[in-house]
């Protein structure tokens, strides 16, 4: 019996009913350089090797992991999303603010309002690209100066006053069996995330924008609405981990963004995702936030100054993406 | 003429735009159009102007640096050691540090060419490099500059400006290789279409490793006047820098899909941000609102000058890819 049907060659990741098993290289990459780093650590301090320090690293991890997860998206996009560091200071802020109010009913509601104040900045960040066709690198620029005048104008340069909602809390610092929620959280994060880019039309419509939009636009799909959602999603991933970080220090303050912006690209760039978009895998992303938390821990541990922990950040980030495009050319 | 126009509209209108607001600042200021006052609004803008002549030649080159800041942070800091002592050492320091922003943009050149990375990975993380070492040069904000140096390039000479003069030299030292010479075609061209560049003839490599090099000279420049202004160095004058740069480019009609604009565009752009934020002091907003207008001005500009979607015919124009 022949096939009445045309054959015909899809693309590699539609033709399999599932996502890919096999272990992509440059995840493979990361994955040794955690353990490469974790090892290092352990020669100097060995209590690194005990689950204590990785159970808190994993911890730690989640909170860039998180916001990373939405950066990781708007990068597949082709675009990029800069007003990361105001959405969550501005999150925090908003959602202590709510938390603190006197009105019992308000102060239950602070969380989601803290997380719509993020989707909220993505849909701005979100109609300025796709409906003004502003390049993304400048609107989000131009969103970002303004959260920080808005910042700036309603604590009045003050540490603002509030109140940590309790869930936020307990989800940065509680443990469930011992294994840190907020980590437990990122696993949701990623597990919905991973589900979403691969047997998802959203995802698919994600990749193949960032390979063309010409092309998608063509084949009928809403390509405003992808690129809209796409920041809303972003907006909103940066305040889940906004609120996360806010209940793990405890307070909300003017700059607590400030130091997320760099490691959350590097992240999602050293995990394989091409800046360009349209492709990457979310496991190298995943890999990617645990090796700079890793890097970071590992290079505050050895007392190293903030100044020489920066140039060695930078470096390695540099050696890890030459060693990605060598691997790829050869 | 009217094609001339076209091709020079959003730099005949960001200058228009610059005029306008020049005026209102000049005229809501309490000592009007004097010396003084022109002098402080040069020197700021011009700071400015060269940061943002130096993320122009990446941009024009269809790249980003997000480097800019801290290449003029690296090089305010290096200043700051070597702008002492005889006039030939000085002479020397300034050489040095002008070659320092060389290097600096080389370095970034030599990753994006050569290790092929995108501008804005390979820049995100040269910049980290950069700002560490000027944090580990000074920690903290210090040195000295020599006073008569500084002096002679921050005031006025028979009531113009220094620093005027300096950025509108250093535009015609560029302006007319960018237009007339191969080099700076080849730049253009790049921008443009680099693939086709390539086809041409045009040395992509070279002339890309020349772009982002000049680029460091102008943030050496930039680093250099920054100097000049504050006397001291400060490993943490970058952040500020970077991003303003990339607003005053696009301000001054630079596309960021490169091959389009003009330096002369970048300066404009980065005298109307100063103008914006010296308007906004003695606008008698209240002083912590400043910043949230500042922004809003920004985004509403940015706004303007991409209104065109909406005369777009054939919908399949608004997707670059």
């Amino acid at each position: 019996m022949t096939n009445p049907m045309p054959q015909i060659e899809l693309p590699e990741r539609l033709a399999r009913g599932r996502p890919p098993l096999r272990l992509d290289p440059s995840v493979l990459m990361v994955l040794v350089g955690c353990v490469v780093l974790v090892a290092g650590g352990a020669v100097i301090y060995p209590a690194f090797l005990g689950p204590a320090y990785l159970l808190q690293q994993l911890q730690i991890a989640a909170f860039l992991g998180i916001i990373a997860t939405g950066a990781m998206l708007v990068i597949l996009l082709g675009e990029i999303d800069l007003s990361i560091p105001l959405t969550i200071t501005g999150t925090a802020i908003v959602t202590t603010q709510f938390a603190g109010a006197s009105h019992a009913a308000v102060a239950a509601l602070a969380i989601p309002i803290g997380l719509a104040a993020g989707a909220l900045i993505g849909f701005v960040n979100g109609i300025g690209v796709a409906v003004f066709r502003i390049p993304g690198m400048v609107w989000t620029l131009a969103t970002n100066a303004m959260l920080l005048g808005a910042t700036v104008f309603y604590t009045g340069g003050f540490k603002p006053q509030g109140v940590v909602p309790v869930l936020a809390s307990q989800a940065a610092l509680g443990r469930t069996f011992g294994v840190p929620n907020a980590f437990l959280v990122w696993l949701a994060v990623a597990a919905a995330t991973i589900w979403a880019l691969n047997r998802t039309v959203y995802g698919v419509y994600l990749y193949a924008m960032g390979n063309s939009q010409r092309a998608l636009f063509l084949s009928g799909a809403r390509v405003r609405r992808v690129t809209v959602a796409t920041f809303m999603l972003a907006g909103l991933l940066s305040s889940l981990g906004s609120l996360l970080l806010t209940g793990y220090a405890n307070q909300a303050y003017q700059g607590m963004g400030d130091g997320y912006l760099l490691p959350v690209i590097a992240a999602v760039v050293i995990g394989g995702t091409s800046i360009l978009g349209g492709s990457g895998s979310y496991l190298g992303t995943f890999a990617g936030a645990i090796f700079i938390t890793l890097l970071s821990s590992i290079l505050s541990v050895l007392q190293m100054p903030a100044a020489a922990r920066q140039i060695v950040f930078g470096g390695i980030i540099l050696s890890m993406l030459l060693a990605h495009r060598f691997r790829t050319r050869g | 003429m009217k094609a001339w126009l076209r091709l020079r509209l959003r730099l005949l209108a960001a200058i228009a735009a610059l005029v306008v607001l020049f005026v209102a600042y000049v005229s809501i200021h309490p000592r009007g159009a004097s010396t003084y006052v022109l002098t402080i609004w040069a020197n700021q803008g011009t700071l400015l102007g060269f940061a943002a002549i130096a993320q122009f030649f990446a941009v024009l080159v269809r790249g980003v640096d997000l480097s800019v800041g801290s290449m003029i942070a690296l090089t305010n800091v290096a200043a700051s050691f070597l702008l002492v002592g005889a006039p030939v050492a000085i002479a020397a320091g300034v050489v040095a540090v002008l070659l320092l922003g060389l290097c600096c943009g080389l370095i970034n050149g030599l990753f994006i060419v050569y290790g092929r990375i995108q501008p804005i990975i390979v820049t995100l993380a040269t910049g980290s490099v950069y700002a560490g070492l000027a944090l580990l040069l000074r920690p903290t904000p210090g040195g000295a500059i020599n006073e008569s140096l500084s002096d002679a390039l921050t005031y006025d000479i028979s009531g113009t400006p220094t620093s005027i003069l300096l950025l509108a030299g250093a535009l015609l030292l560029v302006a007319i290789p960018l237009r007339r010479t191969p080099l700076g075609l080849g730049m253009y061209a790049i921008g443009s279409a680099e693939a086709s560049a390539y086809m041409t003839g045009v040395r992509v490599n070279a002339i890309k490793l020349t772009a982002y090099a000049t680029g460091g000279v102008f943030a050496a420049l930039a680093g250099l006047y920054v100097s000049m202004v504050t006397l001291t160095g400060d490993a943490g004058v970058g952040p500020a820098y970077t991003l303003n740069s990339i607003a005053a480019v696009v301000l001054g009609g630079v596309s960021l899909n490169g091959g389009v604009g003009s330096p002369l565009g970048a300066a404009v752009g980065a005298l109307i941000l100063k103008t914006i934020s010296s308007l906004m002091f003695f606008s008698g907003a209240p002083p912590l609102a400043q910043p949230f207008f500042e922004g809003l001005i920004l985004a509403i500009a940015i706004g303007l000058g991409s209104l065109g979607v909406f005369r777009v015919r054939n919908k399949l124009d608004l997707f670059n890819r």
